[in-house]
């Protein structure tokens, strides 16, 4: 095997194809991406994407992805930052559109509509595929009007009763019910972390999403609160179909069914956790994941 | 030989300190490599040389220059003739003005008088003593000065310690004149009002409703009673600020929402600098404005609908303020909008609300502290705007809720008071200080109340 010291790495031509010679520690033809590698179906497919595009202005950001998101899964998107993947969540409900000089193309479908669809709208996409997000962002409202707002704004209730059965209801899911019974009027800032991260779960789970994507929802919280919301996801998983995106392998592993590994744009290996853990097909997804990188 | 000149040689001998300070510093170690034996930076110990050498003579500097007029005059009243020193003060300050223009030849009131002329002769003699004088003991300190911090300077010694105390002393003075300054003009305006309550009981002022300031100056003058009634001026204040916030506010915050989360960046990029020239057109520029467009615009259209418009309207001076003050409102808004972080949009969004959603149940809650801060810094403005009001309200003082007929505000008639030649001891004139601290009590109120406000609610999102 060719080996070069990271001073000599641009000295090596790069053979075509190869992606991030800056990236890998080695250059040889293991590391060249050349489509994707695994089974990019599920068994039961919730979201399909296929060939998507994502560029910022001029810079392309993900190339050429397809894949499924199954009924009932987690599936865990996992790479070195700036790999596209949080790009590629925020596609999923069209986040990206708030995004100036943002072009999606190919297509992703939900169930079977197009979401990219000229006639598609945005707001009851976004009902359907919920997001929760890296920092935990309450409004300074109180918990219930925070739970309340997707339900207020949906017009899901013509009821107080109906309501206060919402926001029950999502806060228990949410596993944050017995914390917060007794102060629902107090504001949601000013909560712990954890407890923010699960109200904004509450708050996504309270307008009754089919999809729930999750962008490093754990990132800013400590180990103790990132149990309790990985705990949460597995029992979500029941009722709902859940991306998540993670910088941290061992959550992926904990939590999803399938991982997919994404590398500069690219959606490099995807399958059963187990697999892609114990026994990876790709060379950059082995290097991500025994730490040689990333 | 001003003190000008002496105040640009006081600098350059502050740059020669500064020089000679940091050599020193630098020569008593070895060299610029031996840097780190010093307690502190050589410029620390140039700028130290260069304060002794600059602070103590300006100060002198000051002194001498507030002091030296009273002492000139006070020698040159000594050396007048017993006639002349035992005139009334008010009398003894006439002839004192009349040698001061003799000296500086001006035209001088009567004739002059061998002692006037001695006297004068006498002053400038003293003022150029003086002068000369103060360059000389000015230097010698400055001189001193300079050698006195250039002998401080050794490598043990705390130079940066300090200069960090004199920049912070320096940087207190600057913020107590401001107060100072402040709490000057305020005073003066009290005492003069106070005066003013002497003559004219303070419920008349405060409570009654007709307001006519004009005092019989002869004994004969007809038709001026004096009524000081502030209640119409404030009715008229309050009605045009009024009529400016209902066109200030919404078309402001909705230009302000517009820019900040609706227009591209590209839009915004000229479309803010654009709005913001608004605030710099002169405020006699929007009085023209108002007077030659606004008002007979509304006066023709009121005459087509069969109402009575009075040619000066509250209507258009409310307006045209209006408009100058949509400006603060979209800036200040706009900010505090801006400042709303994305990650509030996000979560909005979302959950599947729409953008004018997300505006009116998350931006403008989480801005409001804000905006009712700029709103009522906007309504400060809008009170003690002067230019517009004259040119289009007109001056005569109706207790009206008419938007149509003419009204006055305080403003306008503390202008008016105060123009032209008036005399101190009469009430009309007195009545302007009033006027204006009556004023200054409600801006302070309104600003006290949005400080409060905007204090309150400032930790909502974090």
């Amino acid at each position: 095997m060719l080996n070069v010291t990271p001073n000599s790495v641009g000295s090596v031509a790069p053979p075509a194809g190869v992606v991030g010679v800056g990236f890998s520690p080695t250059a040889d033809d293991s590391r060249v991406i050349s489509g994707t590698v695994g089974d990019i179906k599920a068994a039961d497919p919730r979201m399909t994407a296929r060939n998507v595009d994502v560029y910022y202005g001029d810079k392309q950001a993900i190339k050429d992805v397809s894949l499924d998101i199954g009924k009932n899964e987690v599936i865990a998107m996992i790479g070195p930052s700036g790999c596209g993947k949080s790009t590629f969540l925020r596609c999923l409900n069209r986040m990206n559109d708030t995004i100036d000089g943002c072009r999606v193309e190919g297509r992703i479908m939900l169930d079977d509509q197009d979401i990219y669809d000229r006639k598609m709208d945005v707001v009851p996409l976004r009902a359907q595929v919920g997001m929760v997000f890296q920092k935990p962002n309450p409004f300074p409202k109180s918990i219930y009007d925070n739970v309340a707002y997707g339900p207020r704004i949906h017009g899901l209730t013509d009821n107080k009763q109906e309501l206060d059965e919402i926001v029950e209801q999502s806060l228990i899911k949410a596993g944050l019910w017995d914390e917060v019974k007794d102060r629902l009027d107090s504001s949601g800032t000013g909560l712990s972390g954890g407890q923010q991260q699960r109200l904004c779960i509450a708050r996504t789970i309270a307008v009754a999403p089919e999809v729930i994507l999750m962008d490093e929802p754990c990132s800013a919280l400590d180990p103790i609160a990132t149990a309790r919301v990985e705990e949460l996801i597995d029992e979500l998983r029941e009722q709902y179909t859940i991306a998540i995106v993670t910088h941290s392998m061992q959550q992926a592993a904990r939590v999803s069914q399938r991982t997919a590994y994404f590398h500069l744009g690219e959606l490099v290996e995807v399958g059963k956790t187990d697999d892609i853990f114990t026994n990876p097909s790709h060379r950059l997804t082995e290097d991500y994941i025994t730490g040689r990188f990333g | 030989m001003s003190h000008t000149l002496l105040i640009l040689i006081l600098l350059g001998l502050m740059a020669l300190a500064y020089q000679l300070g940091r050599r020193r510093s630098l020569k008593l170690v070895g060299g610029s490599r031996q840097v780190k034996a010093l307690h502190s930076l050589p410029s620390y110990y140039g700028f130290y040389t260069a304060i002794w050498c600059g602070l103590p003579a300006l100060l002198v500097l000051f002194l001498w220059v507030s002091l030296q007029s009273s002492v000139v005059r006070d020698l040159v009243v000594s050396g007048l003739p017993d006639s002349m020193q035992s005139l009334p003060p008010a009398r003894l300050g006439l002839v004192i003005n009349d040698i001061q223009n003799l000296a500086q030849g001006n035209i001088v009131s009567g004739e002059i008088s061998p002692a006037m002329q001695a006297a004068a002769d006498h002053y400038t003699r003293l003022r150029q003593t003086s002068q000369a004088a103060s360059f000389v003991v000015v230097l010698c300190i400055a001189l001193a000065g300079l050698a006195l911090g250039w002998r401080f300077v050794s490598p043990v010694f705390r130079a940066r310690n300090r200069v960090e105390t004199v920049v912070r002393w320096l940087l207190v003075v600057c913020s107590t004149i401001a107060i100072f300054t402040t709490l000057g003009i305020v005073l003066s305006v009290l005492f003069e009002s106070i005066r003013f309550f002497e003559m004219v009981p303070i419920s008349q002022f405060l409570f009654g409703l007709e307001w006519s300031p004009q005092m019989a100056i002869r004994e004969d003058q007809v038709g001026s009673s004096g009524a000081f009634g502030m209640i119409p001026l404030f009715a008229g204040t309050l009605l045009i600020a009024l009529i400016a916030m209902l066109v200030a506010v919404p078309i402001g915050l909705m230009s302000a929402v517009y820019l900040a989360e609706y227009a591209g960046s590209h839009f915004r990029a000229w479309a803010k600098p654009l709005l913001e020239i608004l605030a710099g057109i002169p405020t006699v520029v929007y009085g023209f404005f108002a007077a030659l467009t606004v008002a007979p615009f509304i006066r023709d259209n009121g005459a087509l609908l069969g109402l009575d418009v009075s040619s000066e309207s509250a209507l258009a001076a409310g307006l045209v303020m209006g408009i100058m003050i949509i400006p603060f409102i979209s800036s200040l808004s706009d900010d505090v909008i801006t400042a709303v972080p994305q990650s509030m949009r996000d979560a909005s969004l979302g959950v599947g609300a729409t953008r004018s959603e997300t505006v009116r149940k998350v931006i403008l809650p989480a801005a409001l502290p804000g905006i009712v801060g700029g709103i009522l810094l906007a309504v400060s403005r809008a009170i003690g705007e002067t230019m517009i009001v004259v040119m289009a309200a007109g001056l005569s003082a109706n207790l009206t809720a008419n938007p149509l007929q003419s009204v006055t505000t305080v403003t306008v008639q503390i202008v008016t008071l105060l123009v032209g030649d008036q005399e101190f001891d009469s009430p009309k004139t007195l009545a302007a200080f009033a006027l204006g601290l009556m004023l200054f009590l409600i801006t302070l109120v309104l600003n006290v109340v949005a400080l409060h406000v905007v204090r309150k609610y400032r930790e909502a999102y974090e």
